[in-house]
């Protein structure tokens, strides 16, 4: 039923203009075609129901009697029969339908043959037939359509890129239009909510009180007050003044940074200078102008020269100290420096009253002179962890000796660690160039230690150099502010000796002037002056033996403390004079290409052992033995069947006969007349003929569509994707599934919205309106 | 003293809920684990012979119609809810979860030649025999209410296929014109002809709404734009075809159920050729359906089958049948993807998984992994020949396989007619035609 239903019908119109015989003929044929056609639907028992039945029993019938009826000579005019649901019929269906073979023109021209008069209409048809068609013109309608059709093409190119982006996607997950949770604005929410726990209504409270606003726009009264109160131009002008002031803090934080960078000692020495000389002309000011003003400058200072006593850091909290704590369990030694460290440490502390009573009684000609003196002493503080050279200089008489053994200790620490800084530092060549400047430097430093040796040893105050230093300083500070003739010359003098007594810790370039300022106090006994005359010798004597020394004070300062004291002093000097003379050569032993020599070195080791664990080995031959014995085993062999002793005698020494044998071997076949091997002329290959015909069942044997090569192919599949081999994450994106649903959701065709397009805002349904047909 | 101890960061070794997995700290190194290829290979054998082994698509049947069931509609809103008409003009709406009619409206005089559901899901259109367009309410009559449609048109001539605008309140019939019809008026908007011969299938583009495709029983494929309210193109086909249907996800792509056997898969800018000739039925293509993902489709034939074409395959990946399932009118895939429903002349709705050995209901992740795991196997040794051979296998019915192999012979032989004829022409005289050419006929602008 259905069959019928959907399946085409055929326009059954007959022209009525046939012959008669021919008509006949044609019914016949045709009634025969629809006898087989409705063979057809019996093979479907199901599809075939009565009415069908039925209205197939009729047409029959109807066709027989118009072929019987033919059959008379007399023509009959057809009717049309139409299976379609439409009244309207087109005449282009018009068929030939039984006549077995095409409706010719020449059939229709037949009866006009005949007539003659019709001769000029034939000679046009003819003319006609002969012409080829011209295309019609277009129509108007078919213009519309093109149009249109073109103008749809072009609003649906817009999904091609859409289209191939959802083939190329890894993953494609449906429904395509995420559910966006809409968060409604703030004061939607907040108007149709009300406060009801006391700490809610206390947050309403406070939102009334600073006047929140709770619906758009969200701009507090200040904030709108703000807004009116400037003009554009007020507005612009501050603005511009507040990128002004950024601009420039922004270029003097540069200039900071960068000035802090800078690492010349030089410079910083001279800053230091400039701004000592500066803070005693600013102070010198205030005295003469308001003499109130700088007693309280004094008093600010003062205060925080005590404070930073009071914060005197614990003294066995020192890198040294904790080296040595560590060393103490083992080293006599070591322990020994230890207990005396603490043992100044705690006299230190003691003294520190007395220090202050003293800097007391000193009075108001040695406070004058104050003003920069504790900073120099905060300087010493923050630059090194050791005992104040202030409080040094008061107490000297006593602990002289406790001095003498402290100082080496000092020495050994900064000279441990300057080894390794001054290994890292810059290129040899700016190292030779420093070398220079120390060498010219130390002479002329020579002969102004000379000097300086000469008047503390005159003066009786001196005895450790260091507190000498700052006393001298501040001498020369009290005179200087008591004799403004004086001043000059003495004043430089001072504040470059404070400087170098600051620097005293500091390694590297400047590690001679710690050498100078120790002289002094050395140069009290009279071998210590002898080899201070002796120091050039010393020197070259020394040069070799300094770098040992160097590495050995690199690992183990310690090592120096129990050493007499003399013999440590002089070893002192020498290894940090050698330190510093020695740099270079050092640096070069570490560089670069002695790595580079290290690393051929390696190779050619490398190199060697590989030869001396290959030394039996002969691949090649090996390879070659290997070829030979694989062609000989594909060769074809004979099979000797022969049985000793089947059929006549056998025994030791018997063999069977020749005749025997032939008849039993059989010959392998193929031979060396079989076709040649496919390596035969290729030396270092061998080709395997045979397959392995288990492994071919499971084998691919083409090229699988969209790989280009066997290599890309064969990567695929060598790659594993399972969890045993790849960790969870990558099995997880390796295993990840091309489309995913989620089970119970609709998913609705792609929409504009979906991939970004923006739909079209006006609706179909509204232009077919405005247009009807 | 100071003992050192091995410390180990919980962090490693302790699950974050009991419901955690254990974790089990593995060692990657591929010299552990050899035999990578063997063993992937052996897996995915495995893998798909147990898809073989688990591949039972069919799920229910519902039965209740009296006659062959000629169309069938989803519901666009509930995905339990699907319509049916019969050839006795009987109406019928089921729930699939209960696999039970829910109702039933005796709607039309003769075939209920063609349903379809507004897009808001609350009412319903059917056109039939007797040359009507009715409405009818989704939900039914309260108690003592009457089954009647809310509206009814009354037309000229009959009316074989209805489709609704998928966005407004707009619907298009067919038969010896396509109308245009909106939902508060008795006489169409606007009606479009192109030659004289009944259309039997008119769709709505889902994407581009303002297009239409129908086909018409002169062996033609009418594309119209209602916006512009003309026909646009016109392709004619070696025979003729019975429905199309809209890529949901390609706008500009359709396919075409033919009477020739085959499908032909379009891109409406380039009519001349097809992009694609899906072969495998043996007999008259009467309906398609795509799945709402846009890569596969279902087609029923006149051959008691359902196939399963993925879009850019020419071949089918699955075929339905059972022995009861006659011819196959109407197919609908539903709108998650997921099942499969086909109308067929013995009166049944029957229902089917979509993927023949997915397993239903909520999976844990690990039975996803596993599943994600083997799908991929299988695609990555899908080229070897053991595993190619099982995937591939299925069973077909004698009359199914023989035709099949009938026409394998038939196609065959012209091929090699074809050759012959080249073979023994002048070189050049006879120019080979490609496949895909030879199907269309024409293309009228």
């Amino acid at each position: 039923m259905s069959l019928s239903a959907s399946a085409p019908g055929p326009c059954e119109i007959q022209a009525g203009e046939m012959s008669s015989s021919r008509a006949a003929k044609s019914s016949l044929l045709a009634l025969n075609q629809q006898g087989e056609l409705e063979d057809l639907p019996r093979d479907y028992p199901l599809s075939t129901s009565e009415d069908e039945g039925d209205s197939g029993g009729e047409r029959k019938h109807q066709k027989l009697l118009e072929a019987i009826s033919s059959l008379d000579g007399k023509n009959r005019r057809k009717l049309a029969e139409r299976s379609e649901a439409s009244p309207k019929v087109s005449e282009f269906s018009v068929n030939s339908e039984g006549s077995g073979e095409k409706l010719v023109l020449s059939d229709l021209l037949e009866p006009v043959k005949t007539s003659s008069s019709l001769a000029a209409v034939k000679k046009q048809l003819n003319r006609v037939k002969s012409k080829k068609t011209v295309e019609l013109p277009l129509h108007r309608e078919e213009i519309h359509r093109e149009v249109a059709f073109n103008k749809t093409s072009q609003v649906l190119s817009k999904w091609d890129p859409v289209a191939q982006k959802n083939w190329q996607a890894e993953q494609l997950v449906f429904p395509l239009s995420k559910q966006q949770s809409i968060f409604p604005p703030i004061e939607h929410v907040v108007s149709g909510w009300k406060a009801r726990t006391p700490l809610e209504q206390e947050i309403f409270n406070l939102l009334h009180k600073n006047k929140q606003p709770v619906t758009d726009p969200l701009l507090t009264p200040t904030e709108k007050a703000s807004l009116k109160a400037m003009s554009l131009e007020e507005v612009k002008m501050r603005r511009a003044e507040l990128q002004r002031a950024r601009a420039l803090q922004s270029y003097y934080e540069a200039r900071a940074r960068r000035e802090k960078k800078i690492k010349s000692k030089k410079y910083h020495k001279l800053l230091k200078k400039g701004k000592a000389k500066q803070a005693l002309k600013e102070f010198e000011k205030l005295r003469k102008v308001n003499p109130a003003a700088a007693l309280e400058e004094l008093e600010k200072l003062e205060k925080a020269r005590m404070m930073e006593r009071m914060s005197l850091k614990p003294q066995n909290s020192g890198k040294w100290a904790k080296s040595k704590a560590v060393m103490a369990k083992y080293d006599l030694e070591a322990r020994q420096a230890m207990q005396e460290q603490l043992a100044r440490n705690k006299e230190l502390m003691q003294k520190i009253q007395v220090a202050s009573e003293s800097v007391e009684e000193e009075g108001g000609a040695e406070e004058e002179g104050e003003p920069f003196v504790p900073d120099v002493v905060n300087e010493v503080q923050v630059k090194a962890d050791r005992p104040n050279p202030w409080m040094f200089r008061n107490h000297s008489g006593d602990t002289k000796e406790a001095e003498v053994q402290g100082d080496p200790e000092e020495l050994a620490e900064p000279a441990a660690q300057e080894a390794p800084e001054s290994e890292e530092e810059g290129p040899v060549v700016a190292e030779e160039i420093l070398l220079k400047e120390f060498e010219e430097r130390r002479s002329l430093r020579q002969k102004s230690g000379l000097n300086q040796i000469a008047k503390p040893v005159g003066s009786q105050e001196a005895k450790d150099l260091s507190s000498q230093e700052v006393l001298s300083e501040l001498r020369a500070l009290s005179q200087k502010l008591n004799r403004e003739s004086h001043q000059s010359r003495k004043q430089e003098l001072s504040s470059t000796r404070t400087v170098l007594a600051v620097q005293r810790g500091e390694p590297s370039g400047e590690e001679e002037e710690p050498l100078l300022l120790q002289r002094p106090q050395r140069a009290r006994t009279l071998d210590e002056l002898e080899e201070l005359g002796k120091e050039g010798c010393f020197q070259n004597k020394e040069l070799p033996r300094a770098a040992v020394e160097g590495q050995q004070l690199e690992r183990n300062p310690s090592n120096h403390l129990g050493v007499p004291k003399e013999k440590k002093r002089k070893e002192q000097m020498t290894d940090l004079q050698n330190l510093l003379t020695t740099k270079s050569p050092s640096m070069k032993s570490l560089a670069v290409p002695t790595t580079v020599e290290e690393l051929e070195d390696e190779e050619r080791d490398q190199r060697q052992t590989i030869k001396e664990a290959f030394a039996g080995d002969d691949v090649i031959r090996d390879f070659l033995k290997e070829k030979r014995e694989a062609v000989e085993a594909s060769k074809p062999k004979d099979v000797d069947l022969t049985l000793p002793g089947w059929g006549e005698w056998g025994g030791v020494g018997l063999k069977p006969s020749a005749k025997k044998r032939r008849r039993f071997l059989i010959k392998g076949t193929g031979g060396p007349e079989g076709p040649p091997r496919k390596d035969k002329n290729l030396p270092n290959v061998i080709l395997k003929e045979k397959q392995n015909i288990h492994a071919v069942a499971h084998q691919v044997r083409m090229l699988p569509y969209p790989f280009t090569h066997h290599q890309q192919f064969e990567r695929t599949i060598q790659a594993p994707i399972g969890s045993t081999w790849d960790p969870q994450r990558s099995f997880q994106k390796l295993t990840m599934p091309k489309v995913v649903t989620k089970p119970g959701h609709i998913i609705k065709p792609i929409k504009a919205e979906d991939v970004g397009y923006r739909s079209s805002s006006r609706s179909d349904l509204s232009v077919v309106q405005r247009n009807p047909k | 003293m100071k003992v050192k101890m091995l410390s180990r960061n919980p962090d490693s070794y302790v699950r974050e809920t009991k419901l955690d997995l254990q974790r089990v700290p593995r060692n990657y190194d591929p010299t552990l684990h050899p035999f990578e290829v063997p063993r992937e290979y052996v897996r995915a054998l495995n893998a798909t012979k147990l898809e073989r082994v688990f591949a039972k698509p069919f799920l229910a049947s519902l039965d209740g119609h009296r006659d062959g069931v000629s169309c069938l509609a989803k519901h666009p809103k509930s995905l339990a809810t699907v319509l049916s008409g019969a050839c006795d003009g009987e109406v019928r709406i089921w729930n699939l979860t209960k696999r039970k009619c829910i109702r039933m409206i005796q709607a039309h005089e003769g075939f209920v030649r063609g349903i379809c559901t507004r897009f808001c899901g609350t009412s319903f259109f059917t056109v039939g025999d007797d040359k009507t367009v009715k409405q009818w309410k989704m939900d039914g009559p309260s108690y003592g209410e009457e089954e009647e449609p809310l509206h009814t048109i009354l037309g000229k001539t009959v009316y074989t296929g209805i489709d609704h605008h998928w966005k407004e309140a707009v619907f298009a019939t067919c038969g010896q014109q396509v109308d245009i019809w909106d939902e508060q008026r008795t006489s169409p908007i606007c009606s479009m002809t192109w030659g004289f011969d009944s259309i039997s299938s008119v769709k709505f583009n889902p994407i581009e709404t303002f297009l239409l495709g129908s086909c018409a029983s002169d062996r033609n494929i009418v594309l119209y734009d209602m916006r512009q309210a003309t026909p646009l193109k016109k392709v004619i086909l070696d025979m003729r075809t019975n429905t199309i249907c809209w890529n949901p996800m390609e706008a500009f792509i359709f396919t075409a159920a033919n009477e020739d056997y085959n499908l032909y898969t379009f891109d409406m800018r380039a009519l001349d050729t097809p992009v694609m000739i899906h072969m495998d039925h043996v007999s008259a293509v009467l309906d398609v359906d795509y799945s709402p993902t846009g890569k596969d489709f279902v087609s029923a034939s006149f051959d008691k089958s359902i196939r399963i074409f993925p879009v850019d395959r020419s071949r089918s990946r699955e075929v339905y049948h059972t022995k009861r399932m006659q011819h196959v009118i109407c197919v609908k895939w539903t709108s998650d993807s997921k099942y499969i429903m086909c109308g067929s002349d013995e009166m049944n709705i029957r229902l089917w998984k979509a993927n023949a050995s997915e397993k239903l209901g909520v999976l844990t992740s690990r039975e996803k992994a596993a599943t994600d795991y083997n799908q991929r196997l299988k695609e990555k040794f899908q080229h070897h020949p053991h595993i190619k051979r099982i995937s591939r296998h299925r069973h077909l019915p004698k009359s199914i396989y023989s035709q099949i192999q009938e026409q394998r012979i038939m196609k065959e032989a012209r091929r090699r007619k074809e050759l012959n004829r080249i073979k023994h022409s002048k070189p050049g005289s006879v120019q080979r035609v490609s496949e895909k050419k030879k199907r269309v006929v024409a293309v009228v602008k």
